[in-house]
């Protein structure tokens, strides 16, 4: 065999596995799309078009005793909060250990990192309690009060890019007579807008997707978030059998990320190898 | 701390309050949290009559309990099958989509679907996918003659589990790899190439030594994730009376904590379960220190 039918080859059988990979992992996003497009009573049919197509199982959503919109506009704005908060608060702390000068400021630095070591089912407890006690179990502050004392993950993230913006521009700046907080707001967050924006995606996508919390903070329908809202539909329609409308609630709680995936898929990348590489 | 803007004057109320809520959070959120976890680790509390005193019984009954045992050996058998799983099939992947292929960035968003969505949203189809009588993948084994398997049993829960997981961590372990095979400087292979290395050699000897960082950190990661393994699980396997097929440590957390009110034997277990995490984190770093090449 020459080198070029073996490259050949080799190219032929990549295609082949990528193909059944792909297969395989869009598989089941087309089973939901199919289901959530079939009638009730077809849905357990084994085929991906429908054998009658209906928009009945999304209307059923938005009937008074399963309040979708509900359940969506919780987790909207829950994300939204949680991502501003994220943003401005990591972006601070950030901003002061990259460029600021202050006594302690390694030893700090060092600290926060080192709670990335506690896993979230530590603080879950102690919090949960704290925030019984101040009577916001059932409400949304539990789950977007937290997001606003900053972060290990995101200070990082941040840190290490303001790293890479020149120092020069600090200097030119305070030389024209610019503040602390001129430069950090006026220079660098413009500047860090690729970083910002990845874990922007980051902190939403963690939110929306987010199970636990809202599971335990908000644990009961009508009033809580997609997540725990699914899964309550789902202990309620297996029994009923209704699997055609557990698909489309299903469908219309990723298509936002979806959606959001499909724009900025650049930064959605980035956001992942960021993490990675700049250990 | 040579470099550095110095702050002039009232600008150190500003460098203050810039870092104030990191400070909060440091004190309430972290280091607060690990003290009153500990310190509830050791007390008897429902949250509903005054909390007592219960020494070491949490952390006894943590080896006595056959329940909470079951959440450890479940949560270790799960790691030791998802974390060898996402790293050998990602990079296969990241190989594979490396080779620079026409139309390879359609590949790279399909494979990356899984990540971008909710667990909780595609455990939905998986549980029609795997169910016993009507599920999609006992209908294609009939068709190919194969019996059909309860594939969320007992005893065949975990390996269910597992794939799902998987195939939900392949997006992120794929673009990590990529990173890392796109770093690989392209003569190397030449040289290769000029040696007369065919390309399974020049996979073993060259392209995973070259990346044993990448293969560290998703190791890492993955163990991290598996360790705090819940959404498919609780989707996937939960049963009556708060109850799972396969609990692991953190479904047996939720379950002490919000349905039995156990506060304290749940702060037992998260305490355990940081523990272990450290110590498997300290073999990793001794594993990177003897095995991973950093040019």
């Amino acid at each position: 065999m020459t080198r070029q039918t073996q490259k050949l080859v080799l190219d032929l059988a990549s295609y082949g596995l990528l193909l059944l990979g792909g297969i395989l992992m869009i598989g089941p996003f087309l089973w939901m799309i199919s289901t959530s497009f079939k009638l009730p009573a077809d849905q357990f049919t084994k085929t991906l078009i429908p054998p009658t197509f209906t928009l009945e199982n999304f209307r059923q959503l938005f009937s008074v005793d399963l309040n979708f919109p509900l359940l969506f506009w919780n987790s909207a704005y829950i994300s939204i909060l949680i991502t501003a908060g994220q943003l401005l608060t990591c972006a601070m702390a950030a901003f002061c250990f990259a460029v600021v000068r202050f006594k302690g400021r390694e030893a700090l630095f060092t600290l926060l990192l080192l709670t990335l070591l506690i896993p979230p089912q530590v603080t879950l407890i102690p919090n949960f309690i704290i925030f019984k006690y101040l009577r916001l179990i059932g409400t949304s502050v539990p789950l977007w009060l937290p997001a606003f004392w900053g972060g290990a993950f995101g200070t990082f993230l941040l840190r290490q890019y303001f790293l890479t913006i020149p120092r020069d521009l600090v200097d030119a700046a305070r030389v024209d007579g610019a503040s602390l907080l001129q430069i950090f707001w006026r220079i660098y967050m413009p500047l860090a807008k690729p970083a910002l924006a990845a874990l922007a995606i980051f902190t939403f996508q963690g939110a929306w997707n987010d199970l636990l919390h809202p599971l335990v903070y908000l644990p009961s329908v009508p009033n809580t978030m997609l997540t725990v809202g699914l899964a309550f539909f789902q202990q309620q329609m297996t029994h009923g059998g209704k699997f055609t409308v557990l698909m489309s609630g299903a469908l219309l709680s990723i298509l936002p990320l979806l959606i959001v995936f499909f724009i900025a898929q650049r930064q959605f990348i980035e956001g992942i190898s960021l993490t990675g590489i700049k250990r | 701390m040579e470099y550095g803007l110095k702050p002039l004057g009232r600008e150190k109320l500003w460098l203050l309050a810039l870092l104030m809520p990191t400070l909060i959070g440091l004190l309430f959120g972290a280091l607060g949290s690990v003290v009153a976890t500990v310190v509830l680790s050791f007390a008897k509390w429902d949250l509903l009559t005054p909390p007592s005193w219960a020494g070491t019984i949490n952390y006894v009954s943590l080896v006595t309990d056959q329940k909470v045992l079951l959440s450890l050996t479940n949560t270790l058998k799960f790691t030791a099958l998802y974390v060898p799983g996402v790293v050998v099939i990602s990079l296969l992947v990241a190989v594979l989509m490396n080779r620079k292929l026409r139309g390879v960035s359609f590949f790279r968003t399909a494979y990356f679907l899984p990540a971008v969505t909710s667990a909780v949203a595609t455990a939905l189809v998986w549980n029609m996918i795997y169910g016993r009588d009507t599920g999609l993948l006992n209908f294609i084994l009939e068709r190919l003659g194969i019996p059909a398997v309860c594939w969320l049993c007992a005893d065949t829960a975990m390996y269910s589990v597992v794939v799902v997981n998987i195939w939900g961590a392949i997006g992120e372990g794929m673009i990590i790899f990529l990173a890392g095979l796109t770093a690989i400087p392209r003569e190397y292979y030449d040289a290769a190439e000029i040696d007369g290395a065919n390309d399974v050699q020049q996979f073993f000897r060259l392209t995973v030594p070259l990346i044993t960082p990448s293969i560290f950190f998703q190791g890492l990661m993955s163990t991290i994730n598996a360790f705090q393994a819940f959404d498919y699980i609780y989707m996937l396997t939960r049963r009556g009376q708060g109850d799972s097929s396969i609990p692991v440590v953190v479904f047996s957390i939720y379950r002490n904590g919000w349905y039995f009110f156990n506060y304290g034997g749940a702060s037992a277990q998260a305490i355990v379960l940081t523990v272990v995490v450290a110590i498997f984190m300290a073999i990793a770093f001794w594993l990177e220190r003897r095995y991973v090449v950093y040019e």
